[in-house]
């Protein structure tokens, strides 16, 4: 296999996909065979728990897999440095879109928050242009869309990465327009303009499925447990706690004030976007209503506590302030659009 | 002797660097000089924005996550 990747990188990836594809294709009807061999009424809760556990376990696993081996190749072509030379001198607007698209696809980790954050501004990135790609980075994230992709479908997919997308370009804009430059610490303010510099050397083809089989390691590799757990979790729920269970405080009948009440409830909490899964797939089967629950999720990946005491280096409260009320109120919005569309 | 240095705020992948760097030279058995870089705007004066980063005898060699062990056994072998 190593020396098909070296030598025919190309024909490796088709084979790759056109294998993974097949995989696909023969999950259900496999499940439903492994099923009817075990001693169970068919029709029965045990039988339909087991069916759904033992068909979308693979599944989410798959497109997980899958998902995530695209964006670990396409990171390979951004690194913050290099996206920081294409952000360095655009002109809020363009830029601010711009931004937030490569967010998507610049590999980036929270603890790199704050050299990141100095990186750009120092190189001449506007602020708000800046935010743009912090908020969108953490937000848009591979193992969220995974996971929507494979239990809601590609139309919840989409529309939750239109939303991110959109959420973190008009935050940015609102942050440039308002103009808080005087709101950075200091010694940030003060710091000496530096040309970005673009060092990373030319990847090829072979280097770069090594990177997407990496990433796949790393993050299906950590990944995998919460959603094992997560579905286990929503298949047994399925027939033990009422339907509507939390319809009235999260779902259909809520007031209109459980968007907001969630969000504020997930901005101080921390976890990655695995380790929300299980409360999503949770909440969800006991009624909640989709919007209100993405609106959740956003809020905890997207905002957190330990990120805005690591940002509180940079930048004075009323910037820090400004940020995550622009961005709640940004998800906020979503949510109410969620539960109006679904 | 090499000296390597590892920039990173503190974060769990910083460590992670900092022990295979430290590791891979124990096995070979080749001396090296290790520091750790954990002020910001030393980070940055590097030009690195993520981290971890991996400088060795002041030339920036990696940025932006752990780094393979082949790529740790040529920065010591070179």
């Amino acid at each position: 296999m190593k020396s098909i990747i070296q030598k025919y990188p190309r024909a490796f990836l088709l084979i790759a996909a056109v294998f993974w594809f097949g995989l696909y294709k023969t999950l259900e009807p496999l499940s439903h065979i492994l099923v009817n061999t075990l001693p169970l009424e068919a029709g029965s809760h045990a039988y339909g728990a087991l069916q759904f556990f033992l068909y979308d376990t693979p599944k989410v696993l798959l497109l997980l897999a899958g998902v995530v081996m695209v964006m670990g190749m396409v990171n390979s072509y951004f690194t913050p440095e290099r996206t920081r030379a294409l952000l360095a001198g655009r002109h809020e607007g363009a830029g601010n879109i711009m931004a937030s698209m490569l967010g998507i696809v610049t590999p980036f980790c929270s603890c790199s928050a704050v050299p990141l954050f100095i990186g750009f501004v120092q190189a001449g990135v506007p602020l708000g242009v800046t935010f743009s790609f912090l908020i969108s980075a953490p937000m848009v994230n591979e193992v969220a869309l995974a996971l929507l992709l494979a239990l809601f479908g590609w139309k919840i997919a989409a529309l939750y990465l239109v939303m991110g997308l959109s959420i973190a370009i008009v935050a940015g804009y609102v942050i440039g327009r308002l103009k808080m430059e005087a709101h950075l610490e200091d010694w940030v303010r003060n710091m000496s303009h530096v040309q970005p510099i673009v060092g990373a050397d030319e990847l090829t083809l072979t280097e770069r499925i090594y990177a997407g089989i990496a990433s796949v390691r790393e993050i299906v590799g950590k990944v995998w447990p919460y959603v094992l757990a997560g579905i286990a979790i929503g298949a047994g729920i399925h027939g033990y706690v009422p339907q509507d269970f939390m319809a009235g405080l999260m779902g259909r009948d809520a007031p209109w004030w459980s968007v907001p009440v969630s969000v504020l409830i997930g901005v101080p909490m921390y976890t990655n976007a695995a380790g929300i899964i299980p409360i999503v797939e949770a909440l969800l089967a006991k009624g909640a209503s989709l919007g209100t629950v993405l609106a959740f999720m956003m809020s905890v990946i997207a905002l957190s506590l330990p990120e805005l005491v690591i940002l509180r280096k940079v930048l004075k409260p009323r910037l820090i302030c400004t940020f995550v009320g622009v961005v709640s109120l940004g998800i906020m919005l979503v949510g109410y659009v969620f539960n109006a569309v679904v | 002797m090499k000296n390597i240095k590892v920039l990173g705020t503190g974060c769990a992948n910083c460590k992670t660097t900092m022990k295979l760097i430290e590791d891979a030279a124990r096995e070979r058995g080749i001396e090296i000089q290790l520091e750790k870089i954990e002020e910001i705007q030393d980070i940055i004066a590097y030009g690195v924005i993520s981290t971890p980063g991996v400088v060795v005898d002041g030339k920036v060699v990696h940025a932006g996550g752990v780094p393979a062990r082949d790529k740790i056994a040529q920065w010591l072998n070179d």
